[in-house]
């Protein structure tokens, strides 16, 4: 029987912290499997060869310069399936906080007076840009919701994200909820899917997989508000990973 | 991605060397060499990566919320971030964690410098010793050494998941302690891929023996932290080849960032010199403080103190990697014999939502330093009355090298023209960037960037 040649796969990383292609390294074993059933052509962090033929893309981080976004059509026009890759990729993550203050005083605060030689436009999640069919958000990816996307691009399926609260995860996790512990957290807007991790660890979500489609933010503003926390802690709790989409939060928050 | 341009005869008086997108490290950089007939006209490291504003980002953000953001900096050295975030945040609250906390958190900066590690001395820099492009052909060719290399990353990066929830941005490690204790199951399961590792240890010792790295020599000023009770990595003082002992909170007067026109970069130096941060620094420092294993391997790989090749940096870091194994094999004992109490350890990530708002805080400035991977990291906020950031500083190991890196690189091109081809010397300068580890991602909040 003739064996089906094996899909061909690039990385490629705009502006980001490479957390997300290391994920893929800590697989272990798992990656040998991987490379058993696709071939990995192109991944600059850990390969020298560069291939420019390729089937599936993976894009880790946002796109933040005018290079960027050339790159990133360039890439589109190959790949038959883009898949985005983390919470930079996603929806903007922590690189979307520059978005907040002109840009111009963001330069000036880094590069003072040689902020005029620095190329940045407003961060944009990949698909503010260009088409993308499958995501995988997290900050950083969680590697069975990795494994789980790349079973549906092998089989050109498609991958529905969830669109429930972390809290729902939380709960069958049986995690005494933040709030009755005297804390705050953004479980109940936020995306499932990471199956509560960062509540497990005993940490609280941080919203790094976005809101959910219909995230009642005007409910947790109110709990947010009984507690005694600003507008703008508010803000930038929603925002922290989210201020590609920060105008749309601002218009919710500031009914 | 390599452009030749020349002709690749032996005596070639004009080489130029343009690697664009430097592979096999963090980050977007580029290696510009020019030589027009014998004379190097232009020998640059350049950063190209997306400007990501970090500092910026800090200010009127929670201190609270410093280590969750800092950590974004960088994937590989997520927990080295965290901890010279937490140990700032700690400095300017006047908060002190308890013994056990500090051993947990030096215990997770081991781990840090095991994954870091050992993912560039096997994944990242092996490839050139071996005459391949990366670790893929390997996997075909020499797949008993491929998995051992990922079983060593995979032991720990298990080590990030167990104390922290993840390696790639720790959940549980905070200002004042940890959210939750490492689960005893885990600690046990690590504990016995801990000593697991020894023997891939050992055979990763034999391989390393037998392989060439390039004989080059450049003495330089070698920075680090010390210590009298241990090989300084969580804690301790600065020293330049074991002089100008200088505490951390001093570090400005210590080295200075300057504006250096032929590479429009700012540039680290120490009197007016580059330096070098990172594994072979702190083996020059302190190789006397390294457990008997690691000074037995430093002996068995030729590695003596001071050692002024700079490729020799992976040896250093292979000494190291047996260095935390066994400080973190004990400290694990201790850990499993003793137990872990909690009040001493557990703590919120935030004050109290009911206090939110209401706590008055001292406006003040707190600095930590640790030692990464790379090597001496600083993070420095300044905090006003409501707990919020209004000034920071963040000084990267990859930018205290490059000076060093391109001083290493105007070196080596004069000695290497003539004997060497093009495509030799190409290879010998990326092996030289990528000896020392460059962190790319990590160095681009200050850097001024060049698009070329």
């Amino acid at each position: 029987m003739k064996k089906h040649s094996k899909p061909k796969v690039a990385f490629f990383d705009f502006t980001d912290c490479e957390g997300c292609q290391l994920q893929f390294a800590n697989m272990g074993s798992a990656l040998l499997e991987l490379t058993e059933l696709v071939d990995i052509v192109n991944f600059r962090e850990i390969m020298s060869e560069a291939g420019e033929d390729y089937e599936v893309a993976f894009i880790e981080g946002s796109i933040t310069t005018d290079n960027d976004v050339k790159r990133i059509k360039r890439i589109r026009e190959k790949a038959k399936a883009i898949i985005s890759l983390g919470a930079c990729a996603t929806i903007g993550g922590v690189n979307g906080i520059k978005n907040r203050s002109p840009l111009e005083l963001a330069k000036q605060r880094v590069y003072g007076d040689k902020a005029d030689t620095v190329n940045t436009i407003k961060t944009m999640p990949v698909h503010e840009v260009v088409k993308v069919d499958y995501f995988i958000n997290g900050c950083p990816v969680y590697i069975p919701e990795v494994i789980s996307v790349v079973k549906c691009v092998l089989m050109g399926k498609p991958y529905i994200v969830p669109n429930y609260a972390v809290c729902v995860e939380c709960k069958m996790n049986e995690n005494v909820c933040r709030y009755e512990k005297d804390q705050e957290c953004l479980g109940p807007v936020t995306r499932a899917g990471c199956n509560s991790w960062c509540i497990n660890y005993g940490n609280k979500c941080y919203g790094c997989r976005g809101l959910v489609d219909n995230p009642a933010s005007a409910g947790q503003k109110d709990i947010l508000l009984k507690y005694g926390i600003t507008l703008d802690d508010i803000l930038q709790r929603f925002t922290l990973y989210n201020d590609s989409m920060g105008e749309k939060y601002d218009k919710d928050l500031k009914q | 991605m390599i452009k030749t341009s020349s002709n690749s005869t032996i005596n070639a008086k004009d080489v130029k060397v343009d690697v664009h997108y430097l592979t096999r490290v963090e980050g977007h950089g580029n290696i510009i060499v020019d030589v027009k007939d014998g004379r190097l006209a232009k020998c640059e490291f350049q950063v190209i990566e997306s400007p990501r504003f970090f500092e910026s980002m800090l200010i009127g953000r929670s201190i609270w919320e410093a280590q969750h953001l800092t950590s974004r900096i960088c994937g590989i050295c997520a927990c080295g971030h965290s901890l010279a975030s937490i140990k700032a945040g700690e400095d300017a609250l006047g908060i002190k964690p308890s013994d056990e906390v500090v051993m947990l958190r030096k215990l997770l900066l081991h781990s840090e410098m095991l994954d870091s590690h050992i993912l560039h001395i096997y994944v990242l820099v092996a490839p050139d010793l071996l005459g391949v492009k990366s670790i893929m052909p390997l996997i075909k060719t020499d797949k008993p050494i491929v998995e051992m290399a990922l079983r060593m990353k995979r032991m720990s990066d298990y080590a990030g998941e167990v104390l922290a929830g993840r390696h790639i941005h720790p959940i549980s490690y905070v200002i004042g302690g940890l959210t939750q204790l490492p689960s005893k199951e885990g600690l046990e399961k690590l504990y016995k891929l801990m000593l697991e590792s020894r023997k891939d240890t050992d055979e990763t010792l034999k391989i390393f023996k037998k392989l060439k790295f390039p004989e080059f020599q450049r003495p330089t000023q070698y920075m680090s932290l010390t210590s009298d009770e241990e090989y300084a990595l969580y804690d301790g003082d600065l020293v330049v080849n074991g002089k100008n002992k200088t505490k951390v909170k001093y570090y400005k007067q210590l080295f200075t960032e300057t504006v250096v026109e032929y590479s429009r970069a700012k540039i680290a130096t120490i009197n007016n010199k580059p330096y070098a941060v990172g594994a072979l620094s702190r083996f020059n420092n302190n190789s006397d403080k390294l457990h008997k294993k690691a000074k037995a391997a430093a002996a068995e790989l030729g590695l003596k103190a001071p050692c002024h090749n700079p490729y020799l940096n992976t040896v250093a870091q292979l000494v190291e990697w047996v260095h935390c194994l066994e400080e973190s094999i004990t400290i694990m004992e201790k850990i499993l014999k003793n137990g872990l109490d909690e009040k001493k350890v557990l703590t919120a990530s935030w004050p109290k939502r009911s206090e939110i708002g209401k706590v008055t805080y001292k406006p003040n400035t707190g600095i930590g330093c640790v030692e990464v991977p790379r090597g001496s990291l600083f993070h420095e906020y300044t905090i006003d009355t409501s707990g919020h950031i209004t000034a920071s500083n963040c000084v990267i190991p990859t930018n205290q090298n490059m000076g060093n890196l391109e001083e290493d690189m105007r070196q080596l091109v004069p000695q290497v023209l003539g004997k060497k081809t093009q495509e030799e010397i190409t290879l010998d300068m990326e092996m030289l960037a990528r000896s020392y580890d460059p962190c790319i991602s990590c160095s681009t909040h200050l850097l001024d960037v060049k698009f070329v």
